[in-house]
């Protein structure tokens, strides 16, 4: 069945419905892809062969039946393990959780398994979401297929390492402040973080819960549109998702948007900016007028990326990301107690107290401790007008840039990360150097609008370049037709990694 | 010091924690419901599942705007959640969902009831929605077990100002509030099921009782915060065991013994040794770090919403606090009449339309308190719902006003009348309970008793000691020929003449 992991999503769903590939076939293909390049990849905690065979053949069953294939049926899947299954582990790539079944599934699982996908496993990402490299694992190091010296991004590493090594049709990542989108341009794949409150972040073990959202990453624009398609929607269960109609983003996808108005954020493309990825900014910017749009050039002040003499990279919406997720998870994450949940210590303690802090000490990972910590304090009677609240503030007026930006433009161009793939190891030992690997993804979930990250082609060193468009709370619509339009004309979708050929 | 204990005033707000008997729990549907066995009432949600989410259950927010608006509080238009972050076992999240600044009600009033006739109006600071925790059950001989069908149960929790002075004044409070909440059937406030708990912060204020507050004038004791008390027993002595106790503190440390030399301190009342015991001090309070729950929108109260409330208020009609004075006032009841008569609206109620039928409110009140009260006694109900209804009960009372029954009689009917739906007119003719006072008929009975009972007739000829206890016994020998329905002002008439005294 060689050519059928080549298949993109929507092709591969289309082959089934046809009854020119089998779903057992392709589920049959992915496993066999797994079991020979996973062992240098590592992008799955856990993978479900078995149960994965009998999803496909219940598939080829019902189609043999002659029902109407659903939106993704036999279209093999993999889910960032801190997503609720009811099968198999939810670890969160974390010690603490290491042993944990969760008796439900989330939202997005039962959206998933409704359309017919089947999944085939849970992947690596930084321990609970923290970190741009998936090497906070405690599970294992996911190395980046276009080169495994190198780190696939994070924290949904291992999702987008499968997508790009052929190891799934499509993946799940979240994205709490670059998450789904970094990961992607590091590995060449299309990822995509869309408003806050149209997927349902039920099952979605929080992490910064004003600031997580679910998506898709994807091999093209269209896959991403048609998971987009599947996984939106208002939930019961999810207060903070918003009851508002789904569009059929594939209906609409290669209808060009005339008079398209992009814009170019002037904070995000500074001379210190990486020469090449700028290089695929001005270029992504030059495709959009030659297909007639206007190119306007837009202020984030409050977004603004600064430069010290060293060098280092400093940002308002880092340091107010850093305030505000931070003090989200030290709250999301008490829960983990051993106690309650988690690992719990083996060692003999002397009270409740001490199990508490000892099972902790143990269950989590330096940087979640780092970052309960930061949490902690920043909600410490005493400190929080200062730095909670502070930052608060800082994020409406973040929010107000991308309200005025978003008066004059449809979309807004801007890199995705400040640069290619980094070293396994590079930056473990300097956390605030990882931190700004997400200083032009964070805005976005500050303001809670929808992001998506294309591939823009190849580095001299053979990495994947990407770009980033944002869009207005919920016009995902807009905005995947826009990415549409980059893909097309620029016809460097889709890249192979060598070591998958 | 003499000087000193002279000016001492205990000055006391009261924290009320009020159970709501909504169906469901207030962020998921698990049944709200008492005495069941340990964790069958549970889901992801109530227990603090990683991933999982609460969803508002709008009854309990109507059942605290209700009780906001029975107590004179000002409801705003926009309130919203927060987190309360501690750690303990019964507590799933180890924070609780809560409202921190921004409650549901602010700024209300209670009038209270006090001996001699008088009424004090105790402000109430404000009254926020929270989640009830678990319970930690110590039932095993190794461990402790966490039972977690109360986790998630709707707790209203009312503050009220410093306003009261002294045990009396909190007690009637308490009960003032147990009892509104009762009327307005947003309870069931079961002490014994723990659905009211009562928190007293306690001081004393050494100085001049006319300018408590004024810090030239004198100065407070340390304020002793006393949690979980769920008996008014327990309230009332703690109360006083901690007035007690500050005053014994005074008279060894004199001034050393002050809100600003000890600071705030948390106390426990020991049921076994009918005291409190120190738990910890100001060093060892909590920091909350309360921040927005993010999980959960914020609650907009529009004029209409209000005004649904409202309208619901109205029709509950007339408070329990208005209905005693009513009864004290127009009825001239006493105190401990009016009491008994407004423990609950059923109760209450019955009286009332007993009274607007045409019934002598007087007749009905001895009635209900009367043979009534023992019923509802023996029926482990409350008097208004032992089975008379408000058109028996003016029916008896009418009768007994124009003496067509006697008082024994009456008493007969009453019991009759709780298991049927006929009117006690026609119980009293089908009884044979009608008042008899036809001398003829009377006479008959008396001649019978005199033949039956000769050694009475000489004791009362005898005359002397004997002569009054004969005398009764002969009365009573008529009467129960009569079963009951003689006038006994008739039988005795009629004795006397026919015994020649």
């Amino acid at each position: 069945m060689s050519g059928v992991i080549d298949l993109s999503a929507l092709e591969l769903r289309d082959a089934i419905a046809a009854g020119e590939v089998s779903a057992a076939d392709a589920t049959r293909a992915y496993l066999d892809a797994i079991e020979t390049m996973d062992k240098q990849i590592l992008a799955y905690n856990e993978t479900f062969a078995e149960r994965a065979m009998r999803q496909a053949e219940d598939i080829d069953k019902k189609r043999s039946a002659g029902e109407t294939p659903d939106l993704l049926a036999g279209v093999p899947v993999a889910l960032k393990d801190n997503i609720c299954t009811s099968f198999g582990l939810t670890s969160c790539s974390s010690k603490m959780l290491e042993n944990f079944h969760a008796p439900y599934d989330a939202t997005v699982v039962g959206k998933l398994a409704s359309a017919g996908a089947i999944v085939l496993g849970k992947t690596n990402m930084d321990e609970f979401a923290m970190g741009s490299s998936t090497e906070n694992s405690a599970c294992q190091t996911t190395h980046n297929p276009w080169d495994t010296s190198r780190v696939p991004g994070g924290s949904s590493g291992g999702s987008a390492a499968a997508v790009a090594a052929r190891m799934c049709a499509m993946a799940i990542g979240s994205d709490t402040g670059g998450s789904i989108r970094q990961p992607a341009a590091f590995c060449g794949c299309v990822g995509l973080k869309p408003t806050y409150g149209r997927v349902s972040r039920y099952g979605l073990v929080a992490f910064g819960s004003s600031l997580d959202q679910i998506g898709p990453l994807t091999r093209d624009v269209a896959d991403s549109a048609l998971m987009l398609g599947v996984l939106a929607g208002h939930d019961s269960r999810d207060s903070t998702s918003v009851d508002r109609p789904v569009p059929d983003y594939l209906a609409s996808l290669d209808k060009p948007i005339e008079k398209l108005r992009v814009g170019l954020i002037k904070e995000f493309h500074s001379e210190s900016l990486d020469a090449e990825i700028r290089g695929a900014v001005d270029k992504a910017a030059g495709i959009y007028r030659d297909a007639g749009a206007e190119i306007i050039e837009v202020s984030l002040p409050h977004s603004r990326v600064d430069t010290d003499e060293t060098g280092q990279l400093s940002s308002y919406a880092v340091a107010c990301y850093y305030l505000v997720a931070t003090a989200e998870a030290s709250s999301n994450l008490a829960r983990y107690d051993g106690v309650h949940y988690g690992h719990r210590t083996a060692e003999k303690v002397g009270g409740i107290v001490e199990l508490y802090s000892r099972s902790r000490a143990e269950g989590f990972g330096d940087e979640v401790k780092r970052r309960i910590m930061l949490g902690t304090y920043a909600l410490s009677s005493g400190y929080y007008d200062a730095y909670y609240l502070k930052a608060l503030k800082v994020r409406r007026l973040i929010k107000n840039d991308f309200d005025a930006a978003f008066e004059k433009c449809d979309v807004l161009l801007a890199p995705t990360a400040p640069e290619t793939a980094f070293g396994i190891g590079e930056k473990s030992a300097d956390p605030l150097t990882m931190y700004m690997s997400d200083i032009y993804t964070i805005s976005a979930n500050l303001a809670g609008i929808p992001g998506i990250s294309i591939p823009a082609g190849l580095s001299k060193s053979g990495l994947p370049l990407a770009v980033q468009l944002l869009g207005n709370v919920f016009a995902e619509e807009t905005l995947l037709r826009a990415a549409r339009m980059y893909e097309k004309s620029n016809g460097a979708t889709r890249l192979i990694p060598e070591m998958v050929t | 010091m003499g000087d000193m204990q002279d000016n001492m005033l205990p000055v006391i707000g009261l924290e009320i924690h009020v159970e709501l008997a909504t169906e469901t729990k207030i962020f998921c549907r698990c049944a709200n419901r008492f005495g069941d066995p340990p964790n069958t009432h549970t889901c992801p949600v109530c227990i603090g599942m990683p991933g999982a989410m609460p969803v508002m259950n709008q009854k309990a927010v109507e059942y605290s705007m209700k009780v906001g608006l029975a107590l004179n509080c000002t409801v705003p238009n926009f309130t919203k959640w927060d987190r309360k972050s501690y750690y303990y076992p019964d507590l799933p999240k180890n924070y609780q969902i809560s409202q921190y600044d921004l409650p549901l009600a602010i700024a209300g009033h209670l009038d209270i009831p006090l001996a001699g006739n008088k009424v004090k109006r105790i402000d109430i600071t404000r009254a926020h929605l929270e989640e009830d925790a678990g319970k930690n059950v110590h039932d095993f001989p190794a461990h402790t077990g966490v039972d977690l069908n109360r986790a998630g149960i709707p707790l209203l929790e009312i503050v009220t100002e410093p306003d009261l002075r002294n045990v009396e004044e909190v007690m009637s409070f308490a009960r003032s509030m147990h009892r509104l909440v009762r009327w307005l059937g947003v309870s069931h406030a079961n002490m014994e099921m723990g659905q009211m708990r009562f928190e007293p912060n306690i001081s004393l204020w050494v100085g001049d009782p006319e300018k408590v507050f004024d810090e030239s004038a004198g100065y407070f004791t340390p304020i002793f915060e006393v949690k979980n008390l769920n008996s008014f027993r327990s309230l009332e002595r703690t109360c006083q065991w901690v007035i007690d106790y500050h005053q014994a503190q005074i008279a060894e440390k004199g001034k050393a013994w002050s809100l600003a030399d000890v600071g705030k301190q948390n106390w426990g009342f020991r049921d076994n040794l009918n005291a409190c015991e120190f738990q910890r001090g100001k060093e060892e309070a909590h920091d909350y770090r309360y921040f927005p729950e993010p999980d959960l929108a914020p609650v907009v109260v529009d004029d209409a919403w209000r005004q649904k409330i409202r309208n619901e208020l109205d029709e509950v009609g007339e408070l329990p606090i208005a209905r005693q004075r009513r009864y004290l006032t127009e009825w001239k009841l006493t105190e401990k009449e009016a009491d008994a008569l407004t423990q609950d609206i059923a109760t209450s109620d019955l009286c009332d339309h007993s009274v607007e039928a045409g019934a002598d409110p007087k007749r009905v009140v001895n009635l209900l308190l009367g043979r009534g009260a023992a019923i509802a006694n023996e029926r482990g109900c409350v008097i208004g719902k032992i089975g008379i209804s408000d058109v028996q009960l003016p029916d008896l009372a009418k009768m007994l006003t124009k003496g067509e029954v006697n008082a024994t009689a009456a008493d007969k009917i009453f019991d009759i009348v709780v298991d049927s739906d006929a009117l006690p007119a026609k119980i009293a003719e089908s009884e044979g309970l009608l008042a008899v006072s036809d001398a003829g008929k009377i006479t008959e009975w008396v001649d019978e008793a005199i033949a039956k009972n000769p050694q009475a007739v000489e004791d009362v000829h005898a005359g002397g000691k004997k002569q009054k206890k004969a005398f009764g016994f002969l009365t009573g020998q008529v009467m129960q020929l009569s079963r009951g329905a003689a006038t006994p002002a008739e039988v005795q008439k009629l004795l006397q003449e026919k015994l020649g005294r």
